[in-house]
């Protein structure tokens, strides 16, 4: 019985931080839940156990099921037919488990039916899903859309639409259109207010649509006509009993092929306003895109998760000049660092998740009662923390599922360039995880202002406070002379106050700045756990050093004249008078 | 509706431990599971109560106290209530004395409009108690059920899956199926079931374990799992357990499998020939 939570103890040692219990305190209040809903915990053991528990079935489901249908999924794929999407087969009986076993909605409210998951053990279940098959974490995932609603929607539309989430209705969020990609300013449907009927009607197409016929869309829609900037946009809902929605097409894609990506025709489809107008990018998209990137974090991590250990296997098996090629030094490098760095992104995402836990819980409980000025003190702490963290840890921990993904594939030799082997679905679906919900490069534009503001740095002293094992002291002492080396670069970079200069050298900052951070974590990992973490450590420390080093060579070599060697366009000289 | 489950070694990962000198199982090295045709069972009857809410599943079993595992994993997965029949005098029963037990405990139950079993347990491989029990009860059965196609108050409509075909058969209820492996499987468990029963218990692990939420059983009584014994079903204590048990084990042999020598051919046809006639003496095929 393959168990994809119970084999793997790193997600054993994330789930027991000591910040959980402070995250349970906030999210269960007292445990006041436990005399209304049968299913509540009655303490904060009783908590932990049961996610525990949860998760042993999330995993259960996924080493059994969705793991075996996933080459299915891949092969078959979802079709569509008169403007409607039918999943593969597998999909469908993944989906079917996932509602019964009351797996969907695991973050909302039980008020909602919902499991009341913080982050944490709710991302464990993204990794594992991930794990067994990414483009079916795509559809699971979605279930995030609901906390959007749960945070701006009216109770009204709270108590229609999240029981539906519950009980098996999938989301989308319908942002992208064939002009508005990253620069979603520019999105271009239109939302009109019908007085007489009292009613919003939608009207244009959207493009690049995750799981685009769902039954329940948060839609991104200009509101204001005339106006062509981000505060003409609001946010809706729409339901697809009402129809008006079709779907024109479902994309061809390289990976993740189980999942629909959809182009949508709206037609007078009636919609709901979510919250107020005017503010459906600037607060709403901003709020689901943090936690659609700590999704994509944790589907990066179950990628990487997966190419290691598939590298691993065939390493074991595959014999060549009379041994396993898992004791040539070419190889168990490579085997290593993946390791590594599946070790690196999944402590960065359990840190940050924690983040999250910690700022969410704490602003829902203001909307039942006045924080202390201590709690508002908190919130900011960790809301800064889970802003800094959200963008450095989506960049870098889907960058590593590619790297991962690819060296599966060179341990695999000729054999993973075939369609044989599962390293080559992972690499293919590990491909747009640093594309979509941001590129990494936009992921940089977001973490940047952490790097100048300092919070990074600040992160950095705080784990610096933190003890370690004795052993791990001298890579402790590493990772502070890599510090040094990050400030002298930080320093390099700022000192001119040129813009363009700043923006050229960014991601070698925010890199680096991710490096120091994820070798705290693992060292703080290490401390507590050294047979599952101290190689980690050791690995991505050394790694991290010469990363660091890299960057800031490349800084000291690179000034701003030298830019010049780099455009493609001519810089124009703005016209003077 | 009644579901028939029992705890069985999982012998399907037999290790080299798996059997002691003597020759009897290593309980010991084998992990205790949820027989697993016994799931395909369940999943029927958790099916039945999806088409026709209202009605009700209750899990019944009979071994040591360890078997109220099965009773928690049943309502892990939608059943409603459970029953362990447990009882040093129901130990070392073979199939004749345990279809007694559990036909006792079902009169116990009270009235019900199906009985549903696995056809087998991997342990024995006997596919005897199902059966047995519908005889005692004095019911109808249907056997190597693959899938409950209809089912009314009165009549049940089911497909056999059979060593040369499939067979649609209707009977009149109440009556006793037992499910083969080929059926559906079951669900896993149910995340919120798994959260609000985790800490059902029976009295027995009660009185053993350190329990330190007792106040929670008078609050939440269906998390008291019944435990009944000999007497609580009104049962014959001869008829029970080794006593009222005929099958005597007479030897048991630990058989190892080993390749024998191999013979090899060529393609000619009269080799072949020769093959086919050693095989039919041997009555290896015929």
């Amino acid at each position: 019985m393959a168990n994809f939570y119970t084999d793997t103890p790193q997600l054993q040692h994330h789930l027991q931080h000591p910040l959980m219990k402070r995250i349970v305190e906030l999210k269960e209040r007292n445990f006041a839940d436990s005399e209304k809903y049968d299913y509540a915990p009655m303490d904060f053991e009783d908590t932990m156990d049961s996610y525990h528990k949860v998760l042993e079935v999330v995993g259960e489901i996924c080493g059994e099921i969705i793991d075996a249908n996933a080459e299915q999924v891949d092969q078959t794929g979802p079709t569509v037919k008169n403007g409607r999407v039918t999943y593969a087969e597998a999909t469908k009986e993944n989906l079917d488990t996932l509602k019964k076993a009351e797996l969907l909605g695991m973050a909302l409210g039980r008020k909602y039916g919902g499991l009341n998951f913080p982050m944490v053990p709710y991302m464990m279940s993204a990794d594992i899903v991930s794990r067994a098959d990414a483009s079916f974490q795509n559809i699971w995932m979605l279930q995030e859309c609901g906390e959007t609603i749960y945070q701006f929607a009216t109770e009204e539309q709270k108590d229609k639409y999240l029981p539906r989430v519950v009980q098996g209705e999938t989301m989308s969020m319908d942002l992208t259109e064939p002009d508005a990609g990253s620069d979603l300013q520019a999105v271009m449907l239109k939302a009109t207010y019908n007085e007489e009927e009292d009613q919003w009607y939608l009207n244009g197409v959207k493009r690049f649509i995750t799981n685009g016929d769902a039954d329940i869309h948060l839609v991104l829609a200009r509101s204001e006509e005339g106006t062509r900037d981000a505060r003409g946009l609001s946010m809706f809902i729409y339901d697809k009993r009402n129809g008006g929605v079709n779907v024109r097409r479902i994309e061809n894609k390289m990976g993740i092929k189980g999942a629909p990506t959809c182009e949508l025709v709206y037609k007078n489809a009636k919609a709901e306003l979510v919250g107020t107008r005017r503010m459906g990018l600037i607060k709403y998209v901003m709020s689901l895109m943090n936690g659609a990137r700590l999704g994509i974090m944790a589907q990066s991590v179950g990628l990487s998760e997966a190419a290691t250990r598939e590298a691993y296997a065939y390493a074991l098996e595959r014999r060549q000049f009379g041994k396993p090629i898992i004791e040539f030094p070419a190889v168990y490098e490579m085997l290593a660092n993946m390791r590594a760095k599946t070790d690196a992104s999944r402590t960065l995402l359990y840190e940050t998740s924690r983040f999250v836990d910690m700022y969410k819980a704490l602003e829902d409980i203001s909307r039942e009662r006045k924080l202390t000025p201590e709690e508002r003190t908190e919130m900011k702490y960790y809301s800064r923390l889970a802003d800094a963290f959200t963008p450095l840890g989506k960049g870098m921990s889907s960058e590593y599922a590619n790297e991962n993904a690819y060296d599966a594939i060179q341990v695999h030799g000729g054999s993973g360039f075939m369609k044989d082997y599962k390293c080559e679905r992972l690499y293919r679906d590990a491909r747009i995880t640093n594309i979509y919900e941001g590129t990494t490069q936009l992921q940089v534009v977001a973490a940047i202002r952490h790097v100048t503001t300092g919070t990074y740095l600040q992160r950095i002293k705080e784990y610096e406070a933190m003890s370690v094992a004795p052993e791990l002291e001298s890579l402790k002492g590493t990772l502070a002379a890599m510090t040094g080396i990050y400030e002298k670069l930080v320093e390099q970079v700022t000192s001119p106050k040129d813009e363009e200069y700043l923006d050229f050298h960014a991601r070698r900052m925010v890199e680096s700045a991710g490096h120091i951070i994820v070798g705290h974590l693992l060292l703080q990992d290490a401390s507590v756990n050294p047979d599952l973490f101290r190689r980690s450590a050791e690995v991505y420390i050394h790694y991290g050093q010469i990363e660091v080093e890299k960057n800031y060579r490349f800084v000291e070599q690179c000034s701003i004249d030298t830019l010049a060697y780099y455009r493609a366009v001519e810089k124009k000289v703005e016209a003077e008078g | 509706m009644i579901v028939l489950a029992k705890q069985v070694p999982d012998t399907r990962n037999v290790g080299k431990d798996a059997m002691k000198a003597d020759g009897t199982v290593n309980r010991a090295a084998l992990p205790a599971i949820f027989n697993p045709e016994d799931l395909n069972a369940l999943e029927q009857a958790l099916g039945i109560k999806e088409r026709f809410p209202g009605s009700t599943i209750t899990l019944l079993t009979m071994g040591p106290s360890r078997a109220a595992d099965i009773l928690r994993e049943g309502l892990f997965r939608g059943a409603d209530d459970g029953v362990l029949l447990t009882d040093r005098a129901f130990a070392g029963a073979d199939t004749l004395a345990t279809s007694y037990a559990l036909s006792m405990a079902i009169r116990e139950i009270g009235p019900f409009d199906l009985i549903i079993a696995g056809r087998q347990a991997i342990d024995g491989d006997t596919a005897q108690v199902g059966p047995q029990v519908a005889e005692k009860l004095g019911i109808p059965q249907v056997t190597y059920t693959e899938s409950i196609e209809e089912i009314s108050k009165e009549e049940i409509t089911v497909k056999r899956r059979l060593d040369n075909g499939v067979e649609i058969v209707k009977a009149p209820l109440p009556l006793l199926v037992t499910v083969n492996g080929t059926a559906r499987p079951c669900r896993p468990r149910n995340a919120k079931l798994l959260m609000k029963y985790k800490h059902a218990k029976t009295a027995t692990e009660r009185q053993t374990e350190q329990c330190d939420r007792d106040e929670l059983y008078t609050e939440r009584p269906y998390l008291l799992l019944t435990e009944w014994s000999v007497e609580d079903v009104k049962a014959d204590r001869e008829q029970c357990g080794l006593a009222g048990s005929p099958t005597k084990v007479k030897k048991i042999e630990s058989v190892v499998f080993q390749a024998k020598e191999s013979k090899r051919l060529t393609d000619d046809d009269n080799e072949i020939d020769g093959l086919m006639r050693e095989l039919i003496e041997s009555h290896t095929i015929g």
